[in-house]
């Protein structure tokens, strides 16, 4: 046990110095949800799967918008991996706390002419 | 006995354990004389809650009934659930879930070292294995995408596929703990800060080991051939070659021995899946509704064996889910281990079964009258009497 401690009496501590070096997360690693609006159809799949309940719908179908409360998320991925037109992705984002549970809700809104034309255009179909 | 003994309890908060838990020792001068313990503080009502989830969010929370064995905890309900279903998950699923694991018993084994030699003041070895359990927690997030709750597994196969780039990782990662490990079982056969701490202490005579119903490493650490991968195969197990490890000690050194040992079992069986990994799907679709019945599901979580029992009833929620953790288990075999024993040598005895109380209290469980057994002639008065009073 001694040599092994005399050998690392030379290396550099294994840990990282956090807030100023960073460890980049693996390529898959499940961070902060996003959706995207312009894909996303409305179906409710991720809001009913959610574990937690961290996902808030408002309005249905092609008009809905998203709340995702970020202080209840597992990011367990369930609403990536349910979602039929994959508007869902785990981002990278990993630093995610606040001392404020108010800012951790983040809205998901549809641009106005946006939902203005899907909305045009479901009423066409 | 001309002397009363002294009663001294022990948690439920102490700055041993980082979990709650409550044992009231009987002492007398410094060998205790027996144990009471009483767990419960960490209750959660986990399975109410499994209750009135879906199958698909169910998921999820078993996963976090222990941070620790999360993937055991799903595992098992996956295939209680896969058997009341009717259907068999491809090979390539059953090969990553055998993969997914046996890494997670490296990373509880490498855990419990650090833990036990924190336990016994030794700092250094305790560094140093945390340290290299990072090497395997690294994996597992590159794997899985997360270093705790992996969600792999899911009702009909796993999440994710492990592609040739992450097996090539993977084998190097398992090089480094494997030589690691080696090099921990050395210093644990030649230190003697380790076997004056160790050796001779928490004895379990295989006797009472299968009396009082240990599981898992405290099990196989008196000599009892028993592991649920080899006696009652589930996922790819029956078709991956591997020992089970037993010791004839049983004492904490034996169950030291034990865990290092099938680091070096689980290393050979992920080379072996790895190198046979089927090609194929990795998941099969599965209804949302499943039909009435009812399954028990085992599994050899890398701290014992690990019971499910599932009860549904046509809709897409259970009606009854019932977990039986390894911890309570063995908690009768380790108020055994304690009696006769020193006062200084009750953390490392109750470390040395890798106690998860987590595990144990998701439901409101006293035990306490039951342990008759191993009071001493005339104690059970005064224990009534002490309760009496206690009430009051």
């Amino acid at each position: 046990m001694v040599r092994e401690l005399l050998k690392h009496l030379l290396k550099r501590p294994a840990t990282l110095k956090y807030p100023f070096e960073k460890r980049p997360p693996f390529k898959g690693f499940r961070g902060r949800p996003i959706w995207d609006m312009k894909r996303c159809t409305g179906c409710e799949l991720c809001y009913k799967d959610c574990p937690s309940e961290a996902i808030e719908m408002i309005g249905k179908g092609l008009e809905a918008e998203f709340k995702h409360h970020l202080d209840r998320c597992l990011f367990c991925g369930q609403c990536e991996e349910v979602c039929p037109v994959n508007a869902i992705t785990m981002t990278e984002e990993y630093e995610l706390a606040s001392y404020d549970r108010a800012e951790m809700i983040i809205e998901f809104k549809r641009e106005e002419k946006a939902s203005k034309n899907l909305s045009r255009s479901s009423k066409n179909v | 006995m001309s002397y009363p003994t002294i009663r001294i309890p022990f948690g439920p908060q102490h700055p041993f354990h980082i979990e709650p838990e409550y044992f009231m020792f009987e002492v007398d001068g410094e060998r205790v004389v027996s144990v009471t313990p009483r767990i419960g503080y960490v209750h959660r009502g986990i399975e109410k809650a499994i209750e009135d989830r879906t199958f698909i969010q169910n998921l999820y929370l078993i996963e976090r009934i222990c941070g620790i064995c999360s993937n055991a905890h799903t595992t098992c309900y996956t295939q209680a659930i896969e058997e009341i279903l009717g259907v068999e998950i491809p090979p390539r699923a059953r090969f990553i879930r055998t993969i997914i694991a046996e890494l997670e018993r490296i990373h509880n084994h490498y855990l419990w070292l650090g833990l036990a030699a924190h336990e016994i003041g030794f700092e250094t070895l305790f560094m140093y294995t945390w340290r290299d359990r990072e090497i395997v927690m690294d994996l597992l997030e590159m794997v899985s995408g997360n270093r705790v709750h992996y969600a792999m597994n899911t009702i009909g196969g796993v999440r994710r596929d492990i592609t040739p780039e992450i097996v090539e990782k993977i084998r190097k990662g398992l090089d480094a703990l494997e030589e690691r490990m080696r090099y921990y079982k050395k210093i644990a056969m030649t230190e003697p800060t380790i076997s004056k701490r160790t050796a001779g202490i928490g004895i379990l005579k295989p006797k009472d080991a299968i009396a009082l119903c240990a599981v898992g490493p405290t099990l196989r650490a008196s000599g009892i051939k028993r592991d649920v991968r080899a006696d009652d195969p589930y996922i790819a197990y029956d078709e991956i070659p591997f020992n089970v490890i037993t010791y004839d000690g049983c004492d904490v050194i034996s169950r030291l021995f034990v865990r290092c040992d099938e680091v070096f079992e689980s290393v050979n069986i992920i080379r072996y899946a790895m190198d046979r990994l089927p090609e194929g799907k990795i998941r099969i679709k599965v209804p949302r509704r499943v039909p009435e019945g009812e399954a028990v599901s085992r599994v050899e979580a890398p701290r014992g064996e690990l019971i499910h029992y599932a009860k549904t009833n046509g809709t897409t929620k259970p009606e009854r889910y019932k977990v039986r953790s390894p911890t309570l288990g063995n908690i009768p075999s380790l108020c055994k281990m304690l009696v006769g024993g020193y006062i200084a040598d009750i953390p490392i005895i109750i470390a040395g079964i890798d106690p998860c109380f987590s595990c144990t209290d998701r439901m409101a469980f006293v035990n306490v009258n039951n342990n008759k057994q191993w009071i001493l002639s005339g104690e059970e008065l005064r224990r009534y009497a002490i309760k009496w009073y206690q009430k009051e």
